[in-house]
């Protein structure tokens, strides 16, 4: 089963390269944005089969390795 | 007095450390990431490098391999860590000194000599250094020192900053903050100050042929004060 996590920076951390990405978006013309915040994305194989137990233990990668969650949120996405 | 120094793959600093720390007289071993057991010592430094590539965020895969339970128990139970560069995005993610390190503020790798002034000195890194300022190197991408403001106030009421980055007098101004380090923090200890991560390389500076020599003396009163 695949599952999908979104890491994402908390909203009060700066995001240097989020700030650069938009500007650069602005020099290119697309001038109507607000903000861009850049994040991460996993995929991850797991050989589980049971949905909500492979959803429990990616929730607990997240916590323990794949997020810092003094300044990361993280999304699991549910399987479809 | 017995240190030792962890090499992960990716370390860079290692060998400097261990120089360092035998001309200032300690016994040093180097120990592999791999190793579960730390040899009998009275400091564990975890060196500046580029552990497991940078992968993930810096010090993530480091901070999960066999040999950091031994520190991390190491540390607990009063032993003295320290992390330079590299070490100190280390001890970050394994919880032993609050806060992350971010990516510099303004996107740059930042290879140069900074001073720091010494905020705490009743600790055994920095007890009896006379110096109010020292000049020490660094080099990062991600020395951007942050926390949540709950942390901040919880570091700055138990005196947890060790350096904030300064001019030559010690004047602390955001001039003087190479990477956007939220107060020009440079360096910070765990509580119980057994703990200190810090940017600055002070094994860069032994040598007055090739450098300042403010290393020295940090080196000098380290070894002088575990005794």
């Amino acid at each position: 089963m695949k599952i999908s996590v979104i890491i994402t920076l908390k909203k009060d951390v700066l995001d240097p390269q989020g700030k650069v990405i938009h500007q650069t978006l602005d020099g290119m013309g697309f001038d109507n944005v607000n903000e861009v915040r850049q994040g991460k994305y996993f995929e991850i194989d797991t050989k589980e089969t049971d949905n909500d137990k492979a959803k429990a233990k990616v929730e607990e990668m997240c916590k323990k390795l794949l997020a810092n969650l003094v300044i990361e949120n993280y999304k699991i996405i549910d399987p479809k | 007095m017995k240190s030792s120094v962890i090499t992960f793959p990716g370390s860079n600093c290692d060998r400097d450390m261990d120089v360092a720390l035998k001309k200032f007289g300690f016994k040093n071993k180097m120990v592999w990431h791999a190793d579960a057991e730390l040899p009998k010592s009275d400091l564990v430094v975890l060196p500046g490098g580029f552990s497991y590539g940078d992968y993930l965020r810096c010090g993530s895969m480091a901070s999960k391999s066999k040999i950091m339970q031994s520190v991390i128990n190491f540390a607990n139970s009063g032993g003295m860590v320290m992390g330079i560069c590299n070490g100190f995005q280390i001890l970050v993610e394994t919880g032993l000194v609050p806060g992350v390190l971010l990516r510099n503020k303004y996107l740059e790798f930042i290879c140069k000599n900074v001073f720091v002034k010494i905020n705490d000195k009743k600790n055994k890194f920095f007890k009896n250094v006379d110096n109010k300022v020292l000049k020490f190197h660094i080099a990062h991408n991600e020395g951007n020192y942050f926390c949540t403001n709950d942390q901040l106030k919880e570091i700055e009421d138990n005196n947890q900053i060790a350096i904030n980055y300064c001019d030559e007098n010690g004047k602390i101004e955001d001039e003087f903050n190479p990477n956007g380090s939220i107060k020009n923090i440079a360096g910070i200890f765990n509580k119980k100050k057994n703990v200190l991560g810090m940017m600055p390389h002070p094994e860069r500076m032994i040598d007055t042929s090739l450098s300042g020599e403010d290393g020295s003396l940090f080196f000098k009163n380290l070894i002088n004060n575990l005794k």
